[in-house]
């Protein structure tokens, strides 16, 4: 049966809210397929409003690839603002996608991509709106599957009692299979409703649904263990790799919106995975091993992409993009292309060396030079061996100068603070490392406006990392050492006003801390802050502090653990962690003995170019490290616009024949 | 070794034809507000191949001169607009290039090539229906009786500058109330529903400092009148152009210009 729109009804109430133009969809390239025509349907939640949820390359790919298939419909929706919300409330207008203006309760599945955890809350809002219980076990075969992706994923236990399901790793494969999954046990008749569903969809192995699993706990409040309760259903939940990216060249046909959004602009990923072991970052470990797109994909995908959308920018996506092994190649490839026309490109470089320097200055060819941003991430020496951020002092001093000397006026450099083992000193370093940068940058460039921005973040221990045991700082401790940070820059008359400091306080921090490592109990946490009007926490004119602290007093009360437990205490080796059964496809073992190496500030290699060190992914995955290099060169073509423009251009003497 | 980095060495090609478009915001897209419609208009330009003339400097930004956007949520059928190009292009190439570039709802209708005199000064007035529901019209029409009668109508309005009160009586040079519309054969606005019977509030203002815009003379049917009127379904701007005192007409901005490509 067809579903209405509910567009009819949203418009005329669409005056009062703010930035209407979010909410109408209509966005070049986007689909709306027939209702009837399809066999399954999806919708595709970003959990944040629609100027971040948009540009989201997850999103846009899952969005792509099912739409692709005839028998599956997929549509969008985000997360409304507070005005908004009111408004749906008041005319009972329930969660809607913005392709179709469809009731999200209509759909089969509502699969929802965390990138962070802070989106949790944003979650429970868009259920209640869509009419969907916000517990799993209280939905019935009416409601679709609620369905988890991203990163935050692979440890979904705080969100499991909300969830059905959740997927780990890569989503364009699995999503796939899902929906063959779907399909078929609807075509067979819904045999066994929807728990037959979940049970097929979880002995698949690839698809995680919490109420197969038991958690059971230690009178201390450690996980005693967690178990299937049901044969048939894996002990393990493993990721999803893609391999051979060069097959699956999406976005093909990016999403160009209307209204403004975080990120205007046309981005490939050049590569997925990392290996250089940085050992807070959860993207480099789950996203193992390393797979390259080849140069000649890459050229294809930015020139088909700026094409597609009118986009000005281009932007090199990866986590580390510099580390492509024929990165070189591609950018002189991509500024030939593009030198002289109005595209801009740009390499999210945060490798610290003289060579992202090069890069920068092939892709600013075209003239465009905002800042260029490198990531020491710690501020002393013996700091970066703990984090294993192989770069030296003298490593950062000689590239920013390479830099000023470049004609470059603004260097970003990113920092964490809370980081294990850290102390005053080592945040205080950041200070002497920014000065001696403005002092390296006037004597290269010989003058006196070139400024350095100091941007810091909280660290927050992450599960499948080296850190997963660590204790997180606390955030009394954070603001103190950031506000010693401040006076010793601004004290500093011949450097402090050269030197730009940004940092958020340590809050959220604490309340990110404990819905990344949190285990299910920390559920009914979440959806005390949510009843009690927590929404969008990732914003910091939304979140309280206060409101998660009540909540977690008031919603663990009885129990044996409380906020600091699950945040600033340390793990030993032997705990059961509560994503102990969802595998990222690194070793245990050899994630402690990071750790404990950590501790000793001892260093690891980059496994991409020295000898695999064996953490575990790639046996464990079936999977290998895919690089280059290729030796191939991007070739000039004649551009689509080319061939529109002479289409457009006048006949000659046109002038006076009009 | 440079020292600063040099703008770019791009011989930015100069202007060799500037074009005039009158363009719709219909259905679903009058919710954008100008920039969005900034930004979709130079993205289109870039897909649709526009040989666009740019700018010089640090960021060069493409040549395209916007005048008085009709309002976020107000529907129109005549915005205008200004580009300069660096290859002569041919009028109805362009807007059929431009037209099918933009998403559906942002549709480009005319594009002529300029003549001489500053576009913005040919935008002296416009003419704009409001549909407002039906049960309505019998307050509407006391109202618009008693706005009439009215020497001065002071509306508030919040500015970047804070709030705002001036008088619009002076602007509004035409204001009446058609009987509802019938439900069938309304004109479609693109994805809008047109169904809905609705009482039309006619207005033509005379464009001013601060502009007097569609729901500023809402206010002031309020004020004049005291009555709570219900929101309405839907503004258009219907025509904008040169102002004639005389007849009380609207005119077509773009005639001068396409006088011109005709006789020279
Ligand atoms: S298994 Fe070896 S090669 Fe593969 S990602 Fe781990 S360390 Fe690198």
């Amino acid at each position: 049966m067809a579903v209405e729109s509910l567009f009819p009804r949203l418009e005329p109430l669409l005056p009062a809210v703010q930035k209407p133009i979010q909410y109408v969809g209509g966005e070049l390239n986007s689909t709306v397929k027939e209702w009837d025509s399809t066999q399954v349907r999806w919708a595709l939640m970003y959990p944040d409003a629609y100027e971040v949820g948009l540009p989201n390359q997850g999103v846009q790919i899952l969005y792509e690839v099912l739409n692709e298939r005839d028998w599956i419909l997929a549509e969008r929706t985000y997360s409304v603002w507070p005005d908004m919300e009111k408004v749906m409330r008041d005319n009972a207008i329930p969660q809607f996608t913005v392709d179709g203006h469809r009731p999200v309760g209509a759909f089969d599945l509502l699969g929802v991509s965390f990138a962070t955890e802070l989106g949790y809350t944003n979650l429970l809002t868009a259920l209640d709106l869509a009419g969907i219980p916000l517990e799993a076990c209280e939905r019935t075969d009416e409601h679709p599957i609620v369905l988890a992706g991203g990163h935050s994923a692979f440890n979904p236990e705080p969100i499991a009692d909300f969830l059905d399901a959740a997927v780990l790793g890569d989503g364009e494969e699995v999503v796939l299979a899902i929906s063959e999954v779907v399909r078929e046990w609807k075509a067979e008749g819904s045999p066994g409703g929807r728990d037959e569903l979940l049970f097929r969809l979880a002995v698949s192995g690839g698809v995680y649904v919490p109420k197969f699993y038991d958690v059971d706990y230690l009178p201390d409040g450690r996980i005693k263990r967690v178990a299937p309760n049901r044969s048939g259903v894996p002990s393990h939940v493993v990721k999803h790799t893609l391999m051979d990216l060069d097959k699956w060249p999406y976005p093909k046909q990016p999403l160009v919106p209307l209204a403004e959004t975080v990120h205007e602009r046309f981005s490939v990923e050049i590569f997925r995975g990392c290996t250089r072991g940085c050992r807070f970052c959860q993207a480099g470990m789950i996203t193992r091993p390393v797979r390259e797109r080849n140069i000649s994909t890459i050229g294809e995908m930015v020139q088909n992409g700026v094409e597609a959308s009118g986009f000005e920018e281009v932007g090199l996506l990866s986590l580390s993009s510099a580390d492509h092994s024929e990165i070189g190649e591609v950018a002189k490839g991509l500024a030939d292309r593009y030198e002289g026309s109005n595209v801009s490109l740009s390499l999210p470089s945060t490798r610290v060396d003289a060579f992202n320097v090069t890069l920068a200055n092939e892709l600013s060819r075209n003239g465009r030079r905002s800042g260029l941003t490198f990531a020491p991430e710690g501020g002393s020496e013996r700091l970066r061996k703990v984090i294993n951020k192989m770069v030296s002092e003298d490593d950062l001093i000689r590239t920013v100068a390479t830099a000023y000397a470049n004609g470059w006026r603004q260097v970003k450099l990113y920092f964490m603070c809370g980081l294990p083992t850290e102390t005053d000193e080592d945040v205080l370093a950041i200070a002497d490392l920014a000065q001696r940068v403005i002092a390296t940058g006037r004597e290269v460039s010989g003058r006196n406006d070139i400024r350095c921005t100091v941007s810091i973040g909280g660290f927050v221990p992450k599960p499948h990392t080296p850190f997963q045991w660590a204790a997180q700082e606390s955030w009394e401790n954070v603001d103190s050492r950031l506000s010693k940070l401040r006076s010793a820059i601004r004290s500093d008359r011949k450097y402090g006003k050269a030197i730009g400091l940004r940092y958020h306080d340590g809050q959220p921090s604490v309340v990110e801390g404990l819905l990344s490592r949190g285990d299910r109990r920390v559920g009914r946490v979440i959806r005390s802050v949510w009843a009690d009007g927590g929404r969008f926490d990732g914003w910091s004119e939304h979140f309280s502090y206060d409101r998660w602290v009540k909540a977690c007093e008031e919603a663990l009360a009885g129990e044996p653990v409380d906020l600091d437990w699950y945040t600033t205490r340390e793990r030993g080796e032997t705990e059961v962690l509560p994503w102990d059964h969802l595998d990222a496809g690194l070793d245990r073992e050899w994630l402690w003995e990071d750790w404990q190496d950590s501790l000793d500030e001892v260093e690891v290699e980059d496994c991409r170019w020295t000898p695999c060190f064996d953490c575990g992914v790639c046996p464990q995955m079936g999977t290998e490290i895919q690089v280059g290099p290729t030796g191939q060169k991007m070739l000039p073509i004649v551009g689509v616009s080319q061939t529109r423009q002479a289409e457009l251009v006048a006949p000659a003497g046109s002038r006076d024949s009009g | 070794m440079s020292r600063t980095p040099k703008p770019p060495d791009r011989n930015t090609p100069p202007t060799v034809q500037r074009l005039r478009f009158r363009y719709a915001k219909r259905g679903r897209l009058r919710f954008t507000s100008h920039r969005d419609f900034q930004r979709a208009l130079e993205r289109a330009v870039r897909r649709a191949g526009v040989p666009i003339a740019y700018s010089a400097g640090f960021s060069p930004h493409p040549k395209i001169s916007y005048a008085g956007a009709a309002p976020t949520g107000a529907a129109s059928e005549a915005e205008y607009a200004e580009l300069g190009v660096a290859v002569r292009c041919d009028p109805q190439a362009l807007r059929a290039g431009l037209d099918a570039a933009l998403p559906d709802g942002l549709d480009v209708l005319e594009v002529v090539e300029a003549g001489s005199g500053a576009l913005a000064d040919r935008l002296q007035a416009s003419f704009w229906e409001i549909a407002c529901p039906v049960e309505a019209a019998g307050d509407l029409a006391s109202a618009v009786e008693a706005f009439l009668a009215r020497d001065v109508v002071e509306v508030e309005r919040l500015t970047k500058n804070g709030l705002r009160v001036f008088d619009i009586r002076d602007a509004v040079r035409r204001l009446d109330l058609t009987r509802p519309e019938p439900a069938a054969g309304a004109p479609s606005g693109g994805t809008t529903d047109l169904s809905i019977p609705c009482a039309i509030l006619q207005v033509v203002v005379r464009h001013g400092t601060p502009a007097v815009r569609p729901d500023d003379v809402l206010a002031g049917l309020r004020l004049a009148s005291g009555l709570e009127l219900p929101p309405p379904h839907r503004m258009t701007r219907r025509s904008q152009g040169p102002w004639d005192e005389e007849s009380g007409t609207v005119g077509d901005p773009l005639a001068p210009d396409r006088d011109a490509s005709v006789t020279s």
